[in-house]
């Protein structure tokens, strides 16, 4: 018999209030914390202090060993799993792989989830007060690289007591974050978790975020990325650029078995003149409409831009290989057939380096027709696996102890 | 437990080497080399079940299709190359097999046996082609689309030049257990095969 773990028996969110799934981690708290500076980013520019707004779920064992940390996509934040409260429609983005019994299993790992710097949900970022203006930072706070989330994830890390991650998880832009994870803090963690991800963006992926970046810059309400001082908000330009992401989050296959020809409004009667409109455009516009307005345009930008700028080798003189040398841990890669912003490719080209550098690497290619957004939803194959490997890393021995990073 | 070819096969892999075992299946053998004897490589599965299994014994695996080569790995990268019960299936066999010698220094290959009695004396006397519990397929809806018998293959192995360092012939019956030693061809159910150049 395993010994039970003292998190079995004390999660907090053991009791599930009424009316939420029994199988989430019930309602959550968002913590924050404000790290002092001087907080030196990969552009040379230099940030006094910084806020970390974090949410966790299940409990840190007692040799901290069982820390999980869920790095974010372009669009997401803190809130992965569970409720703020009774009355939310909808639980945090990442509320199907994460809870009791799924596959971040939150009765054996101590989950964190972090909104990064730059973010507009509560961390330092462009809505943010610039202490040197007295008014928000807008246009002027520093661009970021996926690093600059990195070293401020180990800070938090520190902050949290947890020397060593028993894995580190992210999906899209946050798989690139958990790939350098495993190069600028090796010994800081036992897995890595890449899920739809890339080792750098293609040129068609840098073109669709351009064409965002300028719908948003294009609209006369952005007042050069001073919205916030001058009282306007560019909500049409980030409304267009999400509709832009979206599509190419989507499959063809999926948009058409979703939507079809259908109309929601209108006829092509003949001798009939009424404009028609199909159902995929009205749900593009409520997408885009949902998403702009909940989400800074300046964070839209920094955002893009630490994707596009994101290249896995370049310091390791562009040799994947050489780059992914430096790692300790073991990997474990997905991806989705029908994912062509982050095709299996680009899953394969790691898979590759990552056993050239003779990494141990496990890699999946799961058949789905949801595009990009596959890793986020209900897919028994990948949750299988996912499940199974998370599993395993529950079940080995957390050796933080023996890994002390040297000063 | 595991089949007999496994077991063979364990033992004529070197401790503390690198393997790369092609069509790994549920990953039995690379989890039995990495607990005794401290092997570490990769399997290569299409299949997702096996892939699923896999990953619960911890082995590592990558989804990789065999009918596309192995461009993806570099010369003499591995120190032995397996492959066991998947060159029947394969679009050009000779091909998979150069590959093998090309990425590992050494290679290992399993195959059912075609020229065993039992499939002899089912396309003898029925007429059609050999269905049996190894090989429960019609040939209409098999995976197992280029057969051979021992002797094919050896003839394959001396046009490609190819060094037979050891062969081993297993069969699960005792009967054929004793006689396949005198005729392997006749009544080897298994042929294992350890080549390089």
């Amino acid at each position: 018999m395993r010994k039970i773990l003292t998190t079995e028996a004390q999660t907090p969110q053991s009791g599930t209030p009424a009316g939420l799934p029994a199988n989430s981690v019930g309602i959550v708290e968002p913590q924050s914390h404000t790290f002092p500076g001087p907080f030196k980013l990969a552009c040379g520019r230099v940030l006094d202090e910084y806020t970390l707004v974090y949410e966790t779920y299940g409990t840190l064992n007692a040799d901290k060993s069982n820390g999980v940390l869920i790095c974010h996509a372009l669009s997401g934040h803190h809130h992965a799993a569970g409720y703020h409260s009774e009355n939310d429609k909808r639980p945090g983005w990442w509320d199907h792989y994460i809870g009791p019994g799924k596959p971040i299993d939150t009765n054996k790992f101590f989950v964190v989830a972090v909104n990064n710097l730059g973010g507009c949900h509560g961390s330092t970022g462009p809505t943010s007060i610039n202490p040197e203006t007295g008014k928000p930072w807008g246009p002027d706070f520093p661009p970021l690289r996926a690093r600059d989330w990195v070293h401020s994830q180990a800070q938090l890390a520190d902050h949290l007591g947890i020397q060593q991650w028993a894995a580190v998880v992210g999906g899209s832009l946050g798989g690139m974050q958990a790939m350098r994870w495993a190069l600028e803090y090796p010994e800081r963690l036992r897995h890595c978790v890449v899920i739809a991800s890339a080792m750098k963006l293609s040129a068609q992926n840098i073109a669709f975020n351009e064409t965002a970046r300028q719908a948003i810059t294009s609209d006369p309400d952005f007042r050069g990325g001073r919205y916030l001082e001058e009282e306007s908000l560019p909500r049409h330009g980030l409304a267009v650029a999400r509709m832009i992401g979206h599509i190419t989050y989507l499959s063809d296959d999926g948009l058409g078995k979703k939507f079809g020809r259908e109309l929601r409004s209108g006829t092509f009667e003949q001798g009939v003149e009424e404009l028609v409109e199909f159902q995929v455009q009205s749900y593009l516009r409520y997408q885009g409409d949902t998403f702009s307005s909940s989400f800074d345009p300046n964070t839209y930008i920094l955002m893009t831009r630490a994707l596009d700028y994101f290249d896995l080798a370049r310091e390791y003189d562009d040799d994947p290989v050489k780059a992914f040398s430096h790692a300790r841990c073991k990997f474990l890669l997905v991806s989705f057939t029908s994912d062509w912003r982050f095709a299996p490719e680009r899953s394969r080209e790691i898979a590759d380096a990552l056993m050239h550098a003779n990494i141990p690497v496990s890699y999946a290619e799961v058949e789905s027709p949801m595009g990009h957004d596959a890793f986020l939803l209900p897919n028994a194959r990948y949750e299988n696996l996912f499940a199974a490997y998370m599993n395993n890393v529950a079940r080995e021995p957390g050796s933080a102890k023996n890994s002390e990073v040297p000063a | 437990m595991m089949r007999q070819d496994l077991d063979i096969i364990h033992n004529w892999i070197a401790p503390a080497t690198r393997v790369l075992d092609l069509g790994c299946g549920d990953g039995a053998l690379l989890e039995k080399l990495g607990r005794e004897k401290q092997v570490d490589g990769y399997g290569l599965e299409i299949d997702p079940d096996q892939i699923q299994k896999c990953v619960e014994r911890g082995v590592s695996v990558v989804e990789q299709n065999l009918d596309n080569g192995l461009k993806n790995f570099a010369d003499q990268s591995f120190d032995t190359v397996v492959m066991t019960q998947a060159l029947q299936t394969l679009r050009f066999p000779h091909l998979v097999v150069e590959e093998m010698l090309r990425v590992g220094r050494e290679c290992i290959i399993t195959f059912p046996n075609f020229g065993q009695w039992k499939a002899r004396w089912h396309l003898a006397v029925s007429g059609r082609m050999p269905v049996s519990d190894l090989l429960p397929y019609e040939w209409y809806d098999t995976p197992n689309i280029h057969f051979c018998t021992f002797k094919d293959f050896e003839v394959l192995c001396r046009e490609h030049s190819w060094k037979i360092l050891h062969r081993q012939v297993v069969s699960e019956s005792p009967v054929s257990g004793v006689l396949k030693d005198f005729l392997p061809n006749l009544f080897g159910e298994t042929a294992i095969y350890h080549l390089t150049r």
